[in-house]
């Protein structure tokens, strides 16, 4: 080949580097543009979010103030926030408890069929979640758990039990069979082997995980309005309650949305530095 | 007082009908280091998995000391290993490494940091005791390894290839080193290569495994001179045994050339009337004169000796042999040289086993060989 070919050959590479690049970021903004137009509204007033799009406007803290004051018999964020971080919190620490000894049990010393133990798990992710939710509003009616946190606590770690299982299994095959004998020999029992070996080496996962079930709970929406529709309510439901039937106010219910995605935002940043932190740790030579 | 005492060992791993370890009968001595070499497949490491109580016993029994052990957990066992990649704990530092074990046993802390850093001096390691492994070159997270072992002060040491991750030169030096230290201690330990030049150095005695089946445990010596199958001549010995099939023709004969055998040598064949594989090791294989001609391949010269690789034309086969020589040695590849037997030589029945270890010279050449002669100086 010649240098001119070779140049050539460069040239192209460079260029197509180039129209994948531009490519990239094309699809990126068109995939932010509907959260940050979210945003734009939030701070608009009604008028100048309903009139044709402006870039430029006088922006306002009203629509907030709008959402979060309670009024005698709605919903109130202040409950709503305060139902919703609960049966995250719950869900998500019970999920985990449970979890981390079922993926050892899978991943570290691997019960009998656990082939068939790990397909069961995921198989109760392919009934749809509608399909589901007669027999479910039955039992909680039946068990007096109508319009209460419990039920949605107990339906969220059902929820992300078997993902969890899933994704924890694979972070503690990571851990090198060696570390965990080497420990058995050093005579650290079970509880010592999880607590100075497993566990902080599968921090990074443990986090990706939680933070996984984190957001799945905290976005869920459809069994939270099925079953607790009037007490135990959550954020999700809350933002609905900002959709108005006299009109449209998408400046407040743009505001009232982005209050409901700060907690998830926020947990994935800081979840996120744990992570990348944890991984380095982790990279040995 | 530990000795370590294998009887009748087995372990069949799950979903194949071989056993990894078959029947393995071993009597290790106190204060002995005993090495389990082997090709890969061999069962050495799975023998050694046995003794550590990290692979169950399909049948038989381990003991260390007078306590049956087939049954206890690791942590029970009162012994330490060395991992072939070392194993170190990554978010521990070199002295949390170490001191694990004696953290897990209960120890106060001040005994430990003792011992830890008694350790650690033996080792040259203090400077490094706040680092955390991976700030540590291959050598030092080695002897981060072995510190550990140590450190507790177990019954037994077992060690599964623990220089197999180190350059050619720091496992030569690190290979004396061990052997110093374990002198020292004077602990028992069972040491897993697959390196036989590793077993040959450092073992007090050696056990050489085929397929799971002990084959031979003996002295280095012992296993050099007097290999009890084809199998142990084979893998003993670098460059390896030159082991060549003669047949029942008898007198044996080597291409052209009869052999005579020493009169022990000649009594032990007496017996013997089947297929016959004769060995003789690089160094009684003397390139130069000699009643034999072959054509030189290659010449190593690594400048206190010089292996040279020969064709030998052997029952209307090429037969590759390798001699070792001592400088000057001049001819090139494509010479043709004589060759002579001038040591030992292995007689081996037709089932591997040895009939005698003997001592042979060529003799006289008969009219066919010349031709062979000749045709392989004209061979490319």
């Amino acid at each position: 080949m010649s240098r001119a070919d070779v140049q050539t050959t460069v040239g192209e590479r460079r260029w197509v580097n180039r129209a994948l690049g531009v490519a990239a970021w094309i699809t990126g903004l068109v995939f932010f543009f509907p959260v940050f137009w979210m945003v734009l509204n939030s701070f608009k007033s009604e008028q100048d979010a309903n009139t044709s799009p402006k870039l430029f406007f006088h922006p306002t803290l009203e629509r907030y103030h709008d959402v979060t004051k309670s009024a005698a018999g709605l919903l109130s964020f202040g409950d709503a926030f305060a139902n919703s971080a609960m049966i995250v919190l719950l869900s998500t620490v019970i999920v985990l408890a449970l979890a981390i000894p079922a993926a050892y049990a899978l991943a570290v010393r691997p019960v009998k069929k656990w082939r068939d133990i790990l397909f069961f798990f995921i198989s109760t992710k392919f009934l749809p979640v509608v399909a589901s939710i007669l027999p479910i509003w039955i039992l909680a009616k039946n068990l007096d758990l109508l319009n209460s946190r419990q039920v949605l606590i107990i339906l969220y770690v059902g929820i992300n039990l078997p993902l969890a299982v899933w994704m924890l299994r694979s972070f503690f095959q990571e851990i090198p069979r060696e570390l965990i004998e080497a420990a058995e020999i050093d005579g650290a029992n079970l509880k010592g082997q999880m607590t100075s070996i497993i566990l902080p080496m599968a921090a990074p996962g443990i986090a990706a995980t939680a933070l996984l079930c984190v957001i799945f709970a905290w976005n869920e929406f459809f069994y939270a309005v099925q079953l607790n529709p009037v007490k135990g309510s959550t954020v999700p439901i809350w933002v609905t309650t900002n959709i108005s039937t006299r009109g449209d106010f998408l400046a407040k219910l743009s505001a009232a949305s982005v209050l409901a995605c700060i907690p998830v935002v926020l947990a994935g940043w800081i979840a996120q530095k744990r992570m990348i932190r944890g991984l380095a740790m982790g990279a040995i030579k | 007082m530990t000795e370590v005492r294998y009887e009748e060992a087995t372990r069949t791993y799950e979903g194949t009908d071989t056993a990894a370890v078959d029947r393995l009968t071993l009597d290790i001595a106190d204060g002995e280091l005993l090495v389990l070499v082997g090709p890969s497949g061999s069962g050495k490491s799975t023998a050694l998995r046995m003794l550590a109580g990290l692979e169950p016993l399909d049948a038989g029994t381990i003991y260390i000391g007078d306590r049956d052990v087939s049954n206890v957990r690791p942590r029970d066992r009162d012994i330490a290993m060395v991992f072939q990649n070392y194993a170190l704990y990554p978010q521990l530092s070199v002295a949390e490494n170490m001191g694990f074990a004696l953290k897990q046993q209960g120890v106060p802390k001040e005994e430990r940091r003792a011992r830890v850093r008694e350790t650690a001096r033996i080792l040259d390691l203090e400077p490094y005791l706040d680092r955390k492994p991976r700030h540590l070159s291959g050598g030092q997270r080695q002897r981060v390894a072995m510190g550990r072992a140590i450190v507790r002060q177990p019954a037994v040491y077992l060690m599964d290839e623990p220089l197999s991750n180190l350059d050619a030169k720091l496992r030569v030096q690190t290979r004396t080193e061990v052997v110093e230290l374990q002198a020292r201690l004077g602990v028992t330990t069972v040491y897993v290569t697959h390196d036989q030049v590793e077993a040959m150095t450092m073992g007090h005695r050696v056990a050489v495994l085929k397929d799971g089946v002990l084959q031979q445990c003996d002295t280095p010596q012992t296993l050099y001179h007097e290999p009890i199958n084809l199998f142990v001549a084979g893998f003993i010995g670098s460059p390896a045994m030159n082991l060549v099939d003669v047949g029942e023709e008898r007198p044996l004969r080597l291409g052209g050339a009869t052999i005579a055998l020493a009169p022990d040598g000649e009594a032990a064949l007496a017996g013997e009337a089947g297929p016959v594989t004769i060995g003789f090791r690089p160094e009684a294989l003397q390139a130069g004169d000699g009643p034999l001609r072959a054509q030189i391949r290659s010449v190593e010269d690594l400048g206190p000796e010089v292996f040279v690789h020969v064709y030998l034309e052997h029952q209307a086969k090429t037969l590759p042999l390798v001699s070792k020589m001592f400088p000057p040695f001049d001819a090139q590849p494509g010479d043709t040289v004589g060759l002579q037997i001038t040591g030992a030589t292995h007689l081996f029945a037709a089932d591997g086993s040895r009939i005698a270890s003997t001592t042979a010279t060529l003799g006289g050449t008969s009219a066919p060989e010349s031709v062979t002669a000749e045709r392989s100086t004209s061979t490319p």
